[in-house]
This record gives structure tokens, C-alpha cells and sequence, in this order.
């Protein structure tokens, strides 16, 4: 956005280096909000790839003048650890989540949109009702649940926990953008014979690419990046990155040349997607931000 | 990268019609279909019958007068309700089983005691407001709930105004936005770090200690002291280190100290000896100890420490007459003293204990740390909704108002503020629920031994049902407890998405 027009008509020539000077410190503010906003996930990186020794004596930002403390040998003895286990399991469950919640939602979300049954509109109400639904409200029930079903602790359980609570908000957006699609497409391909489920999956369904698209990606860090559900349902065999880090937590201080990289390493990904689809993941919030 | 965090024409393209044809700020209630009645299959005939209210009063009054006039149908065009059962089925499933039926038996299970087999009643809801650790999370849960979505909120607003004056308002908005990407526990880590109570490994107090700095002696050596023997130059006298012998301008004093930790000293430069200069009155501090052993006592030699940063004054009859610092090699000068003798003196407050950081993670201060993180997390989220808010207000009517005479701030609190409440409203509850159920941020930087003074109720509730407390009867109680607080939002989404689509 360039800076629009603000105030010119009654600016003189002073008012105007007094704009310089406003200018110039409100620059000088905004650089450094954003190094408050950056500052902190540098220090995580440079930890991360500093020596054990040099972390413990001095902070990160002395790393600056002398390189030489820099190694990637956390990261050799974290992977050495069986951390990468964990980034495959963080990968086990998110991935079949996110698939698992496009598709049951659209298909629910084209019903919603696009069918006639009783009490839908009351339906769907209950759908917004349940964004907010803290996921607390279900841990005791389905631990039980999963018990007797024998799949407490596994990835499956997990899997199945994140869909359902992933659910409402997929339905939600997904039915408000079918709902936007002219209804005259529709009704030319009913005219032309197609069945309900051929009108979803070659009209509706791709040209709904763009809330799918957000709502994936939403859907991806949401689950990439929990930690309860994990703590949860996960045992140590099937846990993700997230929970093995926190169990690294309790040695803080001594265990850090592990937990910087770990936590370096749980993050990048859901940075590469962060910026490669903001656009996405903007649309996403803004037209789920009732969550 | 182009202006992707620019607003909401770009946030909305890609055939969104639907959410861009709203009128209002609020992103929210620009959700429904504005443009289209949430569309029957037999729309031309139903609308006729039942008027636009019917998409209000729920789709069983129109599902009952659709089928009245039997030509309505023509030929079928429409799904069959069963058809749309098939499509809802799965999610029904997932939704019932998974979180509808844990509603109820959590309402059930909270009124039996830890075991399952005991029915207590309201027992448990009763420790909740009796019992010491729960009060202190529901206390805490108030300090969040009235300090961070508000802050969050305001920050948000401001930094969306900013970025309307800056060229580089993109980049901006990726670096404050970023944290929304990453996970809480990352976050957590990332601010375990910055919160480090040691001066220098955390980034925090290292600010803190800086500014601090500019203002007053930053070296603190506390342990720092003469030898004591008579062929050293320097005794301590009533805490301060003097000369022993009067100095004189052109003289390069030497000032020997001893006993500094060589942990303080891993940063400190190697020490110069200072050369006498005629007319100035010269010297060094240093630490007259060389590791591995060697050296000459009372010299600088090539390997010993500086002390830098330490206040030397010139002493005269009693009263000081200049001050100085000692430089990164412990040298210091003092130009254009009068003639005469001087004592040199270390003032006391060299030596002692220098500023040792704030407890950010200790008991006192532990929640306002975690909500200040947990403002970084979402500061993000709350600019680029409002900014998108900001950008949809009109133009003109600030134009107006601005030629009318109305100064920056007037334009802002009357026009600008007013127009952006729905927005504004929005972020504000929905910062209020990610409060009330805050849980990682605390769990993860609130160390084991502060736990209990930073506790949360949704960080209690996986305590005493999972984390060790083995009691599933409470759990379940704060369970039901943290769903009851966030009952209100949920009926004020309902409304506001009722209404939105009438």
C-alpha cells in the first residue's frame, strides 16, 4: 500500500519537514517493532546452531562477531537422538488429518449448501455453535473411548481426534464459499444429467480450489503445531515433535542444544508453507476467525 | 512477493465473491452469502411460497411447503433428503461420536468422583471454588482475560495504521505475522530464551542491562580487589581502591586487581599498558593474573584481562576533582588536569554486585511474561484483520472530515475507531476464547518450580486428569467449567451468523 495522500491540502512548505521528520521516526519505530517480532526466532536459530560450550557462557548475539562458535553438530546429535521419528510421526498425522478433513467437510458442506433436508438451517447452526468447543471438553471421554476400542496411544487415535475437532471450522468455510458458486452452474449440470456426487466432484469441489487451499493449510499448521491432543493420545512410540520436545523441557537449561534445534526443525516447515501460501492462509483466517 | 498481507481485495480474490461483496469491515460478518439466499434446490417456486424469511426460519418450513404444490418439482431437478444424508453422514459420525457425545458424558462424568463410582453431585464444581490451586487459575484466567485480548487488540489497531504510512508495510506485516505459523511449544522455546534471567544469555535482561548501561556503570567486578601486599600500588581503603602513593599528571599508573572470575573476563580484551603522555594523567586496570602461570607481578603482560567499563577518579585534597571510564583495554586518561598530587581512586561502586536480570520466569512476574508472549504470537492476527478492516473504509469521508478542518487524531478516534468496531469487536472475542483456553504457551515456559503461581484451568484440567492428578472427576467438572465460559461466545457467533444471513 503506498502512503496515501493524508492531510496534504493544509500542509506549507514546514509542515512538510515536519512530515520528513514524522516520517523518518515513524520509520525508525517501525524497524524496531519488527526487530521486537524477529529478534526472538533469530536467537532460537543461532542457538541452535552454536556449541554447547558457547551457549552456556555467553548469549546468542555475541555469536555474531565470531562465527567460529557456529556448528551444525546439534542438529548431527539431535537426528542421532531418534528425533527423526517424531518428525515422521508429526508428518503421520498431519497429512491424513488434513485429507481426512477436506473431504468429509466438503461433502458436508456441499450438503449444506446445495440440498434440501430437514432441519439443515438449525444444523448448521449447531456446526457454528461448535468452533469454540474447547478440545478439553472431549479428552476424558475419548481416552475412555479409545480404550475400549484399543487405540489409545496410537496415530490413529490421534488422527481421528484432530478430524473431528478440525470438522466444524472445515464445514463452516467450506459451506459459506459452495455457497457463493452461481447456482446457474448447478442447475446446468442437473440439466445435463449429472448426479449429485459428479455435480460435487467435477464442478463444485474444484472450483472451490482457493478455500480448499486455505483451508488446508490452516488445517495443516493447526495440527503440525498441537501439543495437547499429542500429550494426550500419542505414546512415546507414535508421538510427534511437539511432544518430545516438551519432554525435553523439564532440563531446560542443560538440554537447550537439543531443544533449539528441535524446535528450529518443528518450525521450518510450517514456515516454507507459511510463506509460500500466505495468501492462503490469510483467507483462511479471515474467513475463520470466529474460532 | 507482492502485497499478499495487503488487505482484503487480495485476501479475497480468487473468486470469493461471496465474502467481498459485504459493506461492512467486519470480515466476520461478511461471511454468508450475501449476494444469494443459502439456496434451496427448488429455489424459483420456494421463494414464491415462502417468501425470503423462509431462510431464517429454517429449511423445515420450507421442506414442508416445498413438496405442497407437486408441479414445484419439475421433474426432480433437486437431490433427495436421503442423498443429502449420505453426504452428511460422515462428518455426523465423526461430529457425534467424537464431540457431541464427550459434552455429555463429560456433564455426567463431572458429577462422579476420582474413581467413576461414587456419584458426588456438585462436588467437584464445589472444589473448583474452594480449592487454593484451582482459585489461583481462575484467578490467573482473569488476569488474562483483562489484560491480553485487549492489548492484543490495541496493539493490532495500531500497528494496522502504521503500516498504512510505511512503503515497506508488506514486510512488515510477514515478520509481526510469522509467529501465527509456528507452534506454541516453538514459541514457548523461543521465549524460554528470551526470558533467561542471566544478563547475558538472556535477550531480555541483555536489552535491560544495555539501556541501563547508557545511564550508569555497566561493569559491576564485585569480587575484584588488590593484593594485598606492600609492593602492590593500589590498597583498598573503606571499599574503594586507591593509590597508595600520590600521582602525578604525565605519570602512567598501573592498577593491578585480582580475584575477577575468569568467567566474567571470557569477553574481556587483553590488557594494554598505558604510556605515560606529558600533561595526562594515565594508567591501566587490569587483571594482573596470567593463566597457566608466568607473568610479572604488578606489569601488564601480553596475555593478562582488561577490566573495562570501571570508574577511576582523581582525587585532590579530598574532594574528586575528574572522572573517567576504563576502555575495552583497561586504559584510562585524564586531559588537562591541573598540576599537583592526586590519589587515584576506584569508587566503590565498582565492586559491587552488578545488575543481575529480572526474574521474568520467577513467581511474581511469570503471567505477565507469558501474556507478553502470547501478544507476540497474535499481534499478527489482529493487524492484518484490522488492517483488511481499514482498508475497506471509505476514503472520502477521511478526506472530508480532514478538509473540514478534523486534525489526525480526531479523524482517527471519530471516524477511523467507530467504523473499524466490528472488526475490532471480532478480534477482541476471539482473543477473549484463545485466553480463556490458553494452554502451551503456559504449560511450556512456565518452568516445573512456577507452575502452580502461572496455572491456567485448561493447563489444570490436563494436570489432574492426565498429568498426574488422577482425578478425572474434576477434570471433567473444569472440563464442563471451561466450556460454560466460553458458552457466551458461542451464542454471540450464533447470533451474529444468523443475522448476517437474513
Amino acid at each position: 500500500m503506498t502512503t496515501p495522500a493524508l492531510g496534504a491540502p493544509r500542509r506549507g512548505p514546514l509542515g512538510r519537514v515536519a512530515d520528513r521528520v514524522g516520517g523518518g521516526l515513524l520509520q525508525a519505530v517501525m524497524v524496531v517493532i519488527g526487530l521486537f517480532w524477529l529478534v526472538p526466532t533469530l536467537g532460537l536459530f543461532v542457538v541452535s546452531i552454536r556449541n554447547e560450550t558457547a551457549n552456556n557462557s555467553t548469549g546468542w548475539w555475541t555469536a555474531l562477531t565470531r562465527p567460529a562458535e557456529l556448528t551444525l553438530g546439534n542438529y548431527a546429535d539431535l537426528l542421532a537422538t531418534g528425533f527423526t521419528s517424531s518428525f515422521w510421526n508429526t508428518v503421520f498425522i498431519t497429512v491424513p488429518t488434513t485429507v481426512l478433513v477436506i473431504g468429509i467437510a466438503a461433502m458436508a458442506a456441499y450438503a449444506f449448501a446445495w440440498m434440501e433436508f430437514p432441519g439443515r438451517d438449525t444444523l448448521f447452526l449447531v456446526v457454528v455453535g461448535l468452533l469454540v468447543v474447547p478440545v478439553q471438553i472431549a479428552l476424558i471421554p475419548i481416552a475412555k473411548l479409545y480404550g475400549t476400542l484399543g487405540i489409545f496411544g496410537s496415530i490413529a487415535g490421534v488422527v481421528l481426534f484432530h478430524t473431528a475437532f478440525g470438522l466444524p471450522f472445515a464445514i463452516f468455510l467450506l459451506r459459506n464459499f459452495f455457497a457463493g458458486i452461481p447456482r446457474s452452474l448447478l442447475e446446468a449440470a442437473r440439466m445435463d444429467g449429472a448426479g449429485e456426487w459428479k455435480i460435487f466432484s467435477t464442478v463444485v469441489f474444484p472450483l472451490a480450489k482457493p478455500a480448499v487451499a486455505s483451508l488446508g493449510i490452516f488445517q495443516f499448521l493447526w495440527v503440525w503445531n498441537d501439543l495437547l491432543v499429542a500429550l494426550v493420545f500419542a505414546d512415546t512410540d507414535n508421538q510427534p515433535m511437539t511432544k518430545a520436545l516438551q519432554s525435553q523441557m523439564r532440563q531446560f537449561g542443560t538440554n537447550i542444544d537439543i531443544l533449539a534445534p528441535g524446535a528450529f526443525l518443528s518450525l521450518i516447515i510450517p514456515l516454507i508453507l507459511f510463506f509460500a501460501f500466505q495468501r492462503y492462509f490469510v483467507q483462511g483466517m479471515m474467513a475463520g476467525s470466529v474460532k | 512477493m507482492t502485497n499478499r498481507l495487503d488487505g482484503p481485495q487480495d485476501a479475497r480474490e480468487g473468486g470469493d465473491a461471496a465474502r467481498g461483496s459485504s459493506p461492512g469491515p467486519g470480515p466476520v460478518s461478511s461471511q454468508g452469502p450475501t449476494d444469494e439466499p443459502p439456496p434451496p434446490a427448488t429455489e424459483p417456486e420456494t421463494a414464491g411460497a415462502a417468501t425470503a424469511e423462509a431462510t431464517t426460519a429454517g429449511a423445515a418450513a420450507r421442506g414442508s411447503a416445498a413438496p405442497a404444490p407437486p408441479s414445484a418439482r419439475r421433474g426432480r431437478l433437486g437431490p433427495s433428503p436421503t442423498l443429502a444424508l449420505v453426504f452428511m453422514l460422515p462428518a455426523a459420525i465423526v461430529l457425534g461420536a467424537l464431540v457431541i457425545y464427550p459434552i455429555v458424558y463429560s456433564i455426567f462424568r463431572s458429577l462422579f468422583d476420582a474413581t467413576g463410582d461414587t456419584f458426588v453431585g456438585a462436588e467437584n464444581y464445589a472444589t473448583i471454588f474452594s480449592d487454593s490451586s484451582t482459585l489461583t487459575t481462575i484467578r490467573n484466567n482473569l488476569i488474562w482475560v483483562v489484560f491480553a485480548p485487549a492489548t492484543v487488540t490495541v496493539i493490532g489497531l495500531i500497528f494496522a495504521v502504521l503500516t498504512e504510512r510505511i512503503r515497506w508495510a508488506t514486510a512488515f506485516k510477514l515478520v509481526v505475522f510469522m509467529p501465527m505459523a509456528v507452534s506454541l511449544m516453538a514459541s514457548g522455546v523461543i521465549f524460554r530464551l528470551v526470558y533467561e534471567q542471566d544478563p547475558d544469555r538472556g535477550v531480555a535482561n541483555a536489552v535491560i542491562t544495555s539501556v541501563q548501561g547508557l545511564f550508569g556503570p555497566s561493569h559491576g567486578y564485585p569480587d575484584a580487589r588488590p593484593r594485598e601486599n606492600d609492593a602492590a600500588p593500589v590498597a583498598l581503603k573503606e571499599g574503594a581502591v586507591v593509590t597508595r602513593q600520590a600521582v602525578k599528571p604525565g605519570q602512567a599508573v598501573q592498577v593491578p586487581l585480582v580475584g575477577v572470575k575468569p568467567a566474567t573476563l571470557a569477553s574481556a580484551s587483553v590488557a594494554k599498558a598505558a604510556q605515560p603522555v606529558p600533561g595526562e594523567l594515565t594508567g591501566t586496570v587490569w587483571v594482573d593474573f596470567t593463566q597457566g602461570g608466568g607473568g610479572t607481578l604488578n606489569q601488564v603482560d601480553g596475555t593478562e584481562k582488561a577490566l573495562e567499563g570501571v570508574t577511576v577518579e582523581a582525587v585532590r585534597d579530598g574532594s574528586v576533582s575528574a572522572t573517567t571510564t576504563t576502555e575495552a583495554d583497561g586504559t584510562f586518561r585524564f586531559a588537562g588536569l591541573p598540576q599537583g598530587d592526586y590519589l587515584l581512586r576506584l569508587p566503590q561502586s565498582n565492586f559491587q554486585e552488578p545488575f543481575n536480570g529480572i526474574p521474568w520466569l520467577g513467581p511474581a512476574l511469570i503471567t505477565p511474561a507469558i501474556i507478553g508472549a502470547f501478544i507476540w504470537v497474535w499481534a499478527g492476527f489482529a493487524m492484518v484483520l484490522i488492517a483488511a478492516g481499514l482498508s475497506a473504509i471509505p476514503r472520502d469521508a477521511l478526506e472530508a472530515a480532514r478538509i473540514d478542518g478534523a486534525t489526525e487524531w480526531q479523524v482517527f478516534r471519530r471516524i477511523t475507531v467507530p467504523l473499524l468496531s466490528p472488526v475490532l469487536l471480532v478480534v477482541f472475542v476471539t482473543m477473549i476464547i484463545n485466553t480463556l483456553k490458553v494452554f502451551d504457551l503456559v504449560f511450556v515456559i512456565a518452568p516445573g518450580s512456577v507452575q502452580p503461581q502461572a496455572n491456567v484451568i485448561a493447563l489444570e484440567m490436563w494436570r489432574v486428569s492426565f498429568g498426574g492428578g488422577g482425578n478425572q472427576g474434576l477434570g471433567s467438572a473444569l472440563a464442563i467449567f471451561l466450556l460454560v465460559l466460553v458458552l457466551p461466545f458461542m451464542i454471540i457467533n450464533i447470533r451474529r451468523f444468523r443475522r448476517d444471513n437474513q
